[in-house]
């Protein structure tokens, strides 16, 4: 161990006391934002590269999947319905499986592992021993998971409608994406998707910081946004896919039981969703602050 | 270096109350030093629910090398949590330096902690590992790589660097959590026992970094439950016991009391008979009895660091595959029960 000793009381005695002098310059902003960077670029890796990652991979394809097998193996004069009735039939894809189920779990295995994740592994110590605010990392690792899962479902929604109008009809689909509205319903379905992401990761984050086993209050959240369709008009506010639905182009059907009411217009769908985010991150922000770090038990 | 530490509990349960060392009569008083150069623990108490972690810790803190010494479940490991912000105290104070541990953006430009988490980022290299947390911190990419450099030389890691982590050794690794803990210059570092699992060489190599880095006016805190390695190192000792400070004081006392009470060792090796011949053939050796697997040996000495010395060489000679030398708790127990109840309490 040569170099041990080559350390001279002179260099150690300069160490002490002095804060690094580039850090020390940067400005609060431009330091927070060089933080996240660094948080992001790890972070994406272990949402995109972990073996945690395979699921979500199995999420975000199982539609395209389906999607692809029923192309294969549709049966002759299986489309006997009409095209124009080909944006209920994706609306009920959209709404019953990808936006309700694929993206609902799928932010909730990212968003959740995001904080959960680390005390499982036992490495959420490293971060709270760097000189970072806990709010610059829960926005760094938000961002992360908003990355991923974007990215992916974004993948998603727009292959699936494609597969789906493609594989049946492609002469008057390729009409209808490029003369008609088919381009911007699909820009519909993938905004949508993204205020998705962004508004059940935030849930889902927060769902990480407070539950040791974070399974089943997602159930529970699962369970609320399925029977939205049910609820009366006030309680069905208090819920994200909600708002949601009132975006999407083309509403899902819900059924002979379901308590009908005007969707809310996207100036307040959208604004409210980001608002929901914003205190929600707020919330965790504030909760992360006064976490400790124990991980006995886990 | 002025290394004062001073201690004041009441704690009930052990009937004991220790004042300031000595010692620091010919030194800067810690309680004459501005509180914005010592670690201060005013008042700390940790309860986790029902269980007590520590009660009532007053500590001042001055640079050098301090160790908190105590068996499993004394709190050292809370008081070190306590300190660094991991842990927030159900009752009391926590100066580093000024800064609270609230404020980590503040505190850990000057602290590095080194824990005994034994975890990494799946996939890191140990080089990967440190320049990722350094880029945490906000430092540009040249200054991390340079950083980085800087502390694998520091704990002979370079030609290990670009390895993956996990391939590691328990010694390596804790030579990576070092490394990683110094790598930003702190002005105080925290060791939650940081010789583990390293072999007698890199443990004395170890302990000569961290005596140099406290003469260079550093503040380190270590927690040991190895008392010649504390004897070895320290500038000033706490002793925990159930959660209290039971008394604290200079070093030299301790090693006194190691003296008087042999501590037993065990080293697992592939032959453990040709080691027993070989080591009571010397006078450090007072009881060698090999284990029941026949794969290890209990040694029981007076003088460890002798020991030691003389482990390494008996080793080289006979060639033998070491697979960790470690002491023995039971023992160290005993010795901890010694000090605790002598005196009154006091070292």
């Amino acid at each position: 161990m040569s170099s041990t000793s080559e350390i001279s009381e002179q260099t150690a005695a300069a160490n002490v006391n002095q804060p690094n002098v580039s850090r020390e310059r940067a400005s609060s902003w431009s330091l927070w934002t060089r933080q996240t960077l660094a948080i992001l670029s790890l972070e994406i890796r272990k949402n995109f590269l972990s073996r945690r990652a395979l699921l979500l991979y199995l999420i975000a394809a199982a539609p395209l999947g389906l999607l692809t097998l029923f192309a294969l193996f549709r049966m002759p004069g299986d489309n006997a319905g009409s095209f124009s009735g080909m944006g209920v039939e994706f609306a009920a894809i959209y709404g019953g499986l990808i936006l309700r189920t694929l993206v609902f779990f799928g932010c909730a295995w990212v968003f959740m592992n995001l904080f959960r994740g680390e005390v499982v592994d036992r490495s959420l110590h490293y971060y709270f021993l760097a000189p970072v605010r806990r709010e610059v990392l829960v926005v760094g690792k938000y961002l992360s998971g908003l990355i991923a899962t974007v990215t992916l479902f974004s993948i998603t929604t727009v292959g699936s409608m494609l597969m789906l109008y493609f594989s049946l009809y492609p002469a008057e689909s390729a009409r209808f994406f490029f003369e008609g509205a088919g381009a911007a319903h699909l820009l519909a379905y993938l905004g949508v998707t993204i205020l998705a992401c962004i508004g059940y990761g935030a849930v889902f984050l927060l769902v990480g910081l407070f539950f040791r086993n974070p399974i089943i209050p997602a159930l529970l959240l699962y369970g609320w946004e399925w029977i939205n369709f049910l609820l009366p008009p006030l309680l069905k506010k208090i819920s994200v896919i909600h708002y949601l639905q009132s975006l999407v182009p083309v509403p899902m059907s819900e059924g002979p039981f379901a308590v009908l009411v005007e969707p809310t217009p996207a100036w307040i769908s959208v604004p409210s969703l980001l608002l929901f985010t914003g205190v929600v991150l707020f919330l965790a922000s504030r909760h992360i602050r006064r976490m400790e770090i124990s991980y006995a038990g886990e | 270096m002025t290394p004062t530490t001073t201690a004041t509990t009441t704690a009930s349960s052990t009937q004991t109350v220790s004042s300031p060392t000595a010692s620091a009569a010919n030194l800067p008083a810690a309680s004459a030093v501005s509180s914005d150069r010592l670690i201060v623990f005013e008042g700390v108490s940790k309860f986790y629910g029902e269980i007590l972690g520590v009660n009532r810790v007053n500590l001042q803190i001055a640079p050098g090398i301090t160790s908190l010494v105590g068996p499993n479940g004394s709190g050292k490991t809370t008081l070190m949590n306590l300190m660094t912000g991991l842990l927030k105290p159900t009752r009391g104070n926590i100066k580093v330096l000024g800064t609270s541990p609230d404020d980590p953006e503040a505190m850990f430009q000057k602290l590095g902690y080194c824990s005994q988490f034994d975890s990494f980022p799946r996939g890191a290299t140990a080089r990967e590992f440190i320049e990722f947390y350094l880029r945490v911190h906000g430092f540009a990419k040249q200054e991390t790589r340079e950083m980085t450099q800087a502390a694998l030389e520091r704990v002979s890691l370079t030609e290990a660097a670009d390895r993956k982590v996990s391939a590691f050794s328990k010694g390596m690794r804790q030579r990576v959590r070092l490394a990683q803990s110094i790598a930003h210059n702190p002005s105080v570092l925290v060791l939650d026992e940081p010789l583990n699992g390293l072999d007698p060489m890199a443990r004395a190599e170890i302990i000569r970094l961290f005596r140099q880095l406290a003469d260079a006016g550093m503040y380190l805190i270590i927690s040991s439950h190895i008392l010649h390695e504390v004897d070895m190192m320290s500038d000033s000792v706490v002793l925990l016991h159930n959660g209290y400070v039971v008394a604290e004081g200079e070093v030299h006392g301790v090693r006194d009391e190691i003296e008087e009470h042999p501590i037993q060792i065990l080293i697992r090796c592939d032959r453990p008979q040709i080691l027993a011949a070989r080591l009571f053939e010397h006078e450090q050796t007072v009881e060698a009895r090999i284990h029941n697997d026949r794969q290890g040996l209990f040694v029981k000495t007076r003088r460890p660091d002798d020991f030691y010395l003389l482990l390494n060489k008996v080793i080289t000679e006979q060639n033998l595959q070491i697979e960790s030398v470690a002491p023995v708790d039971d023992d160290l127990s005993a010795v901890y029960q010694y000090l605790i109840t002598a005196d009154g309490g006091q070292i």
